[in-house]
């Protein structure tokens, strides 16, 4: 008897400290996923009453058609635009990875001023932001910026950069990676490479090996699960990034050129107020990235094990 | 085995990355210093572009008149205080449930709260945005008494600042109340309370505290360093927050600095002296905060990386 009530008792106290966190938690984050859920399957432009469509917003969405000249249409192009803009946008990932984890073996060697070097790489990522997004859009003035004028001065014409169709999405890449590279991946990958023993690259050097077959036998197997962990992380992120930076910097232009799907969920939802539609797109995009999530798992499993 | 005349090599790539990193924040100064009529120097020395030619200080200052700087300043730095208080604290409570308290549900809850974790902001916005946009009106219905979709003023005439509706759509409630809980931050300070030892509630308890007193005088204080790095995260977070504060407020007294920087967007053309000024200005109380935490941040960012 005593027992039950002493569980009583802790049940209520459990209570007492869970309530705050968990109504909040219920009213902005488990209701909102159910409701958006139900969204997807309405048309709604919050002045007339909502009205169930079935799964009318999903073939809008994701359905191709035939058009007159026998060939396939998709129904939503943009949709399809959109979500290859948001997959090239991702495309120097790999890149900045490589990038943070030379950086970090490079400071991992402990040589003077490494301190410092550290926190000016991380710098950018500290600073980070919309802030950051206007004086990047300065830089990438055509006339007046940084970048062109350092063009200039090895006699070459910068681009018109951001209002050019072509040169709008590596010019957000080349900000990207000026973001990313000393960031938190390069943290991480300083990290793993502290947790390694010296003993191993001792006993390396001592057979012989060189810097190259140092990092490719030694280091490389070590920072493998962060790098894993860094990958997957920088997909999921990618899939749902690139609106406060298109909105400061571009407005989605041109020509849908920098366009994510997330500032497609913001257009469709916050400036046409399909809510509905909105909620579609959003839910398409949450069960990509449940897809890599669960892949990675899987994966990432079996590369640990 | 070191050779250390060569060491001195690495510090080449090592420069050329740091000034890389450095230029455009340079750049960021020199322009804010620059004054209004040379802020677009023609010029294709870039040294004199990243090297003040100027020193305007007066550009720091005029930022504030030109535009109510100070307003969004106070919004952003009210909001992210009170956003970062109620979600560390609302943490701890749950997560001291989460770690040191049996009840029924307890591990499925703690899924659900995972699971979430992965759920896009963007699918969780929409509903929230809904809901502020129809509470007002909903609220009318059922409570009349209150006039619950006017915008309040303190105080008369045009130029008082305003104080927005009490919920819904242009209020400080809509910017602050969704943003106070987290999973995430339950989820870090359940980790950092399950890495401190059983034996410390067991002595308090005979010693005669209650859970409060052992949460709030043992738990908390010996979980800092957690307690820290969720303080920081969520203040940074909360500070650069964009899209929400955008989509829910339309009064220029509502509004925060990420949103209020488009003011220096003129019709005719931005003026790149002042909006550089007033994005130094929004980053300092970030880089300061970065110095004086650094350690959490760090830390904060390897918690379930490398050891977990």
């Amino acid at each position: 008897m005593k027992r039950t009530g002493a569980r009583l008792r802790d049940t209520r106290t459990a209570i007492f400290f869970l309530l705050p966190n968990f109504l909040g938690f219920l009213c902005f984050t488990a209701w909102p996923v159910m409701a958006s859920l139900l969204l997807s399957f309405t048309e709604w432009d919050l002045l007339t009453e909502p009205r169930w469509v079935g799964l009318d917003n999903f073939v809008q969405l994701l359905g191709w058609r035939r058009d007159p000249t026998g060939g396939w249409a998709a129904n939503d192009p943009q949709f399809w635009k959109y979500f290859g803009n948001t997959l090239f946008l991702m495309l120097p990932l790999p890149v900045n990875m490589l990038g943070s984890l030379f950086l970090a073996t490079v400071l991992n060697k402990k040589l003077r001023f490494a301190y410092g070097y550290r926190l000016i790489f991380f710098l950018p990522h500290i600073v980070s932001g919309v802030a950051i997004y206007y004086l990047w859009r300065w830089m990438y003035n055509p006339d007046f910026g940084l970048v062109n004028a350092l063009l200039r001065q090895f006699g070459l014409a910068g681009p018109r950069w951001l209002t050019d169709m072509h040169w709008a999405k590596p010019a957000l890449m080349i900000m990207g990676t000026w973001l990313a590279v000393g960031g938190s991946s390069m943290i991480l990958y300083l990290a793993a490479l502290q947790g390694v023993p010296p003993e191993l690259y001792e006993a390396a050097s001592i057979d012989g090996a060189t810097a190259w077959q140092q990092f490719r036998h030694v280091t490389w197997p070590a920072v493998m699960p962060v790098t894993f962990f860094i990958l997957t992380m920088g997909i999921i992120h990618g899939l749902q990034s690139g609106f406060d930076m298109a909105f400061v910097m571009t407005g989605g232009g041109p020509y849908g050129a920098t366009t994510t799907l997330g500032y497609y969920i913001y257009t469709k939802a916050y400036v046409f107020f399909e809510m509905g539609y909105a909620s579609t797109i959003a839910w398409v995009l949450f069960l990509v990235i449940l897809t890599v999530t669960i892949f990675n798992w899987r994966r990432g499993g079996k590369v640990i094990a | 085995m070191k050779s250390p005349r060569r060491d001195w090599l690495w510090h080449i790539p090592l420069l050329l990355v740091g000034g890389t990193m450095l230029v455009p924040l340079f750049f960021m100064f020199a322009t804010a210093l620059s004054a209004p009529g040379q802020a677009l120097p023609v010029t294709d020395s870039v040294w004199r572009m990243i090297w003040p030619q100027s020193w305007h200080w007066e550009n720091f200052a005029e930022v504030w008149r030109v535009v109510p700087f100070g307003r969004y300043y106070i919004n952003s730095l009210v909001i992210a205080l009170v956003v970062t208080g109620g979600q560390v604290f609302t943490s701890a409570c749950a997560a001291y449930a989460f770690a040191r308290l049996q009840w029924p549900g307890r591990d499925k809850l703690f899924l659900a709260y995972l699971a979430t974790m992965m759920v896009p902001g963007s699918v969780t916005m929409i509903p929230n945005f809904v809901a502020m946009k129809i509470l007002p009106e909903w609220l009318g219905r059922v409570l009349p008494q209150v006039d619950w979709l006017s915008l309040r003023y303190l105080g008369t005439g045009a130029q008082s600042p305003g104080v927005g509706r009490l919920i819904g759509l242009d209020s400080y409630f809509a910017l602050i109340v969704p943003a106070m809980f987290s999973a995430y931050g339950t989820f870090l300070l359940r980790q950092f309370f399950l890495t401190l030892p059983r034996d410390l509630d067991e002595a308090a308890k005979i010693d005669g505290c209650n859970h409060w007193q052992i949460f709030s005088r043992i738990l908390l204080p010996l979980a800092l360093p957690g307690v820290m790095t969720l303080t920081i995260f969520t203040f940074m977070g909360n500070w650069g927050s964009f899209l929400w504060p955008l989509v829910t407020t339309n009064q220029e007294y509502l509004r925060t600095l990420p949103v209020g920087l488009q003011a220096f967007q003129g019709q005719y053309g931005t003026e790149w002296h002042l909006m550089m000024a007033a994005a130094l200005l929004m980053l300092v109380p970030i880089v300061g905060l970065f110095l004086v935490g650094q350690r959490f941040f760090i830390s904060g960012l390897t918690v379930g990386a490398v050891k977990g």
